[in-house]
């Protein structure tokens, strides 16, 4: 048993890295304060064309599409390396990791064509237009229907939740078609031009703060036939290309969070309520504990599926723990902290860094439980996917979407 | 990157698996419970001996077969999940003492023994009045010891005795000939492995290595104890799963409820979890890793947090019936409280791994 690269990883890694060094240069430290949405945009698009150049950007994809037609322990390899630098991330991390995966397995060749390059470039910035009011855990649920109109289709009704529209020129969405089919069966996925007429993109402000997602209505919103993923009918099976992508893309601790080696440094310079420092108290070392099995208990559950990856054999099924372990032991563990430090943890104005990172993953944490799947929807797939439990029951599943209740 | 078990060892652990499937199990364990049941199945121990188990650690030289640490844990984890009524994990934890620790003579003494399964190792930790492997009030004076070991667990029937002892430069094990110790049972909430008091007024003793290699040893025993841990916690999660699938209540199968299914889930998380720094634990016995005492720490706490968790929801989940005496359930509730009592509980070794942690931040710093 061992860690290290093979022969070949491990000259991808020295190449990569070369690379980060000579052309990250800027980044090896976090911004002083954090980047306002413009400059966030800006350095996003000049960093993934920068990467582009150099051939960093879809590793994985095929050659056909201005991918690398490397294997995922490339992938892996740059992300690693990547991550230890603090350059803008995630402004593509849906269009990349989902959006565009979509449109080159179920797009028509020449819409891929025109898209695909361009988004890899990071010219053009994709979102994913799936939540609705009413359907969410239960996506199948969706209300917004697109009509047949000669070689078009017309779009209208609202999505929710859509990460990044603000900032996005294109998305992919999924209708309803045949509202007279079970829901999982009338459904139909697109892509869409943001700035069409009749699209309208209204920002949400999170409780975080932030306003990183948003309401979009459809109204009357045009596409051409071109531009439909998969037959007529098949949005369901196409969307969960998109789903099983989203999987692999929300997984571990997010990069740079706090974790156990915050509370650490946090516990040696507060007070233990019974004197002494905190760290020395049972209570915090029990807490400390916890927090590194489970965030490192990820991390080498994330080594396996690598092994597995790095041997040309599919991972297996404990990669299903990942989200739901992590998000949960963020919110504690980042509670457990801010609670330490008592008013300190709690006073915002002037807050010291570590106490501003951990408010911040206090409240983002919230999100993260939600996001991708919530912690109940997660605990059903691995009840019923991996240890084959019965399903929940589904009273509607199979009655005509517009007769069921 | 290789952090997977090797093929060989996992054709070990499903060999191992087979045979406990079919010669041990819950029904052998009922057995066991038994007030004039043998102290562990000859018969089956036997056989393992012959199939080469207890000599896979032990090194060619002293007739074993030099496999590593991966066999021990399949083997383990193989034990753990059948319940199997026979010392092999403790004659393993013995195997990696004396692996480790041994001098040249003490291996050709006891390894040809422990290979062919005619000597049964023990290892006596456990003290009345401490929880605290290493706070022992049994102590070693010129090569004698003396002072009560209890609970240890596989005493009746076993020749050897590894025991941790306190010395000057810390405590550390010693090599006892139970022959000439005094040796009793002790009941236990296990009621299927025995256990017994080890009273040692004088005996002769040699001592096995340093306190260093003690320390060592209580990192390496950790991670075998572990696979151990999950075995015994999957089993219980398995049988969980299977019951939730044909218990129906209100019309539909137990396990279409969340109440249900997500204990269930959380079962496999937790199993999960421990398994990946048992692994990890794996890979740095192997390689000597510094991480060891960390990864066999949080390997120790997440193992007995699955088979704590399995156990305690495996009677929930089956209800009623779940309660009584003729479940199946009670053997894993009752395990997962001897497996905290193998080798000092989840909180000294929660302690344990936050130390680990604070001496590496202080050697980066
Ligand atoms: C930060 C953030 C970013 C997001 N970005 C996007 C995006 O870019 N694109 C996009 O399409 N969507 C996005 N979403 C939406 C996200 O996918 C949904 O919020 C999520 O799937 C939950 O759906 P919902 O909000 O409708 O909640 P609901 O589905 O209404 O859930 C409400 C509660 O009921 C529980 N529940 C629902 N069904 C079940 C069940 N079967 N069993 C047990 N409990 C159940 C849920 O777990 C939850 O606790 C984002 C969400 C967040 C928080």
């Amino acid at each position: 048993m061992d860690f290290n690269d093979t022969a070949a990883e491990a000259e991808y890694r020295a190449t990569v890295r070369a690379w980060l060094e000579a052309n990250a240069d800027e980044y090896r430290e976090p911004p002083a304060t954090p980047w306002k949405l413009d400059e966030f945009i800006a350095r996003s698009k000049a960093w993934q064309a920068k990467k582009f150049a150099a051939g960093y950007t879809g590793i994985t994809w095929p050659k056909a599409f201005g991918g690398q037609g490397l294997g995922p322990m490339q992938s892996i390899i740059y992300g690693q390396e990547e991550g230890r630098f603090h350059a803008p991330s995630g402004l593509y991390s849906i269009g990349l990791g989902m959006c565009i995966p979509t449109v080159f397995t179920h797009g028509n060749p020449e819409v891929a064509a025109r898209y695909v390059p361009k988004a890899l470039v990071g010219d053009e910035v994709w979102c994913q237009l799936f939540s609705e009011p009413a359907a969410g855990s239960d996506l199948a649920g969706i209300r917004t229907k697109a009509v047949k109109d000669g070689d078009d289709w017309i779009i209208d009704g609202q999505k929710v939740w859509t990460s990044f529209a603000h900032a996005s020129d294109y998305g992919i969405v999924v209708c309803r078609t045949d509202p007279s089919k079970p829901k999982h069966k009338g459904l139909t996925m697109f892509i869409v031009d943001m700035k069409a007429p009749g699209m309208e993109v209204r920002g949400i402000k999170q409780m975080s703060g932030g306003s990183d997602f948003n309401e979009v209505f459809f109204n009357n919103v045009r596409v051409p036939d071109a531009w439909r993923l998969g037959a007529e009918g098949d949005g369901w099976k196409v969307a969960l290309t998109t789903l099983m992508h989203e999987r692999l893309a929300v997984g571990g601790k997010p990069k740079h969070a706090p974790g156990y080696a915050t509370l650490m440094k946090l516990a040696k310079g507060v007070e233990a309520p019974n004197g002494g420092p905190a760290i020395e108290a049972g209570d915090v070392r029990q807490r400390i504990a916890q927090s590194y099995i489970n965030d490192e208990g990820i991390k080498l559950t994330q080594l396996r599926a690598l092994s597995a990856l790095s041997k040309g054999e599919m991972p297996g099924p404990e990669q299903s723990i990942s989200k739901v372990v992590v998000a949960k032991t963020m919110q504690e563990m980042a509670a457990f902290a801010l609670d330490l430090a008592g008013g300190d943890g709690f006073v915002t104005e002037g807050a010291d860094p570590e106490l501003d990172k951990l408010q911040g993953s206090y409240l983002w944490s919230a999100g993260l439980r939600i996001a991708g799947g919530t912690d109940e929807i997660l605990r059903n797939i691995i009840a019923e996917r991996v240890l084959g439990l019965p399903g929940d029951l589904r009273p509607d599943k199979d009655k005509p979407f517009n007769a069921a209740a | 990157m290789n952090f997977d078990f090797s093929d060989d060892a996992k054709a070990l652990g499903d060999q191992a698996k087979k045979l406990f499937a079919d010669k041990a199990g819950t029904s052998a364990a009922r057995k066991a419970m038994a007030k004039d049941a043998p102290a562990f199945d000859a018969a089956l121990w036997a056989e393992i001996a012959a199939l080469g188990w207890t000599a896979a650690r032990v090194p060619e030289a002293h007739g074993g077969l030099g496999m590593s640490a991966e066999e021990s844990c399949m083997l383990a984890e193989a034990a753990g999940g059948s319940l199997a009524c026979v010392p092999l994990v403790s004659t393993l934890l013995a195997t990696e003492a004396l692996l480790m620790a041994g001098n040249e003579a003490q291996q050709a003494k006891y390894f040809p023994g422990i290979a062919d399964g005619s000597c049964i190792a023990v290892v006596a930790w456990n003290e009345p009045g401490s929880a605290n492997p290493q706070a022992l009030s049994v102590s070693a004076e010129a090569n004698t010891l003396n002072g009560v070991k209890a609970p240890v667990a596989d005493l009746a029937g076993a020749q050897l005795a590894i025991v941790a002892a306190a010395g000057a430069d810390g405590p550390s094990l010693w090599l006892v000939d139970l022959a000439a110790a005094k040796v009793e049972t002790l009941e236990t909430m296990d009621l299927v492995r025995r256990h017994g008091r080890l009273t040692l007024n004088g005996v002769a003793a040699e001592p096995l290595g340093s306190s260093a290699d003690y320390q060592l040893w209580l990192d390496r025993a950790a991670v075998i104890l572990a696979y151990e841990a999950i075995g015994t916690a999957t089993s219980a999660m398995a049988m969980t799963v299977e019951y939730a699938k044909t218990r129906v209540a209100f019309g539909q199968t137990i396990g279409r409820y969340q109440g249900v299914k997500h204990k269930c889930a959380d079962m496999y998380i937790k199993i999960e979890l421990a398994r990946a720094h048992a692994l990890h634990g794996i890979a740095m016995i192997s390689s000597n890793g510094a991480e060891l005492r960390q990864a066999a720490a949080a390997a120790r706490v997440a193992s007995l947090d699955a088979a704590s968790f399995c156990g305690e929801e495996a009677v929930q989940l089956h209800g009623g019936i779940g309660f009584t005496w003729e479940s199946d359930c009670q053997f894993y509730y009752r395990r997962a409280r001897t497996l905290s009592a193998a080798l000092g509980g989840r909180g000294w070794w929660a302690d344990r791994l936050v130390r680990a942690l604070e001496l590496r931040n202080r050697a980066a710093a």
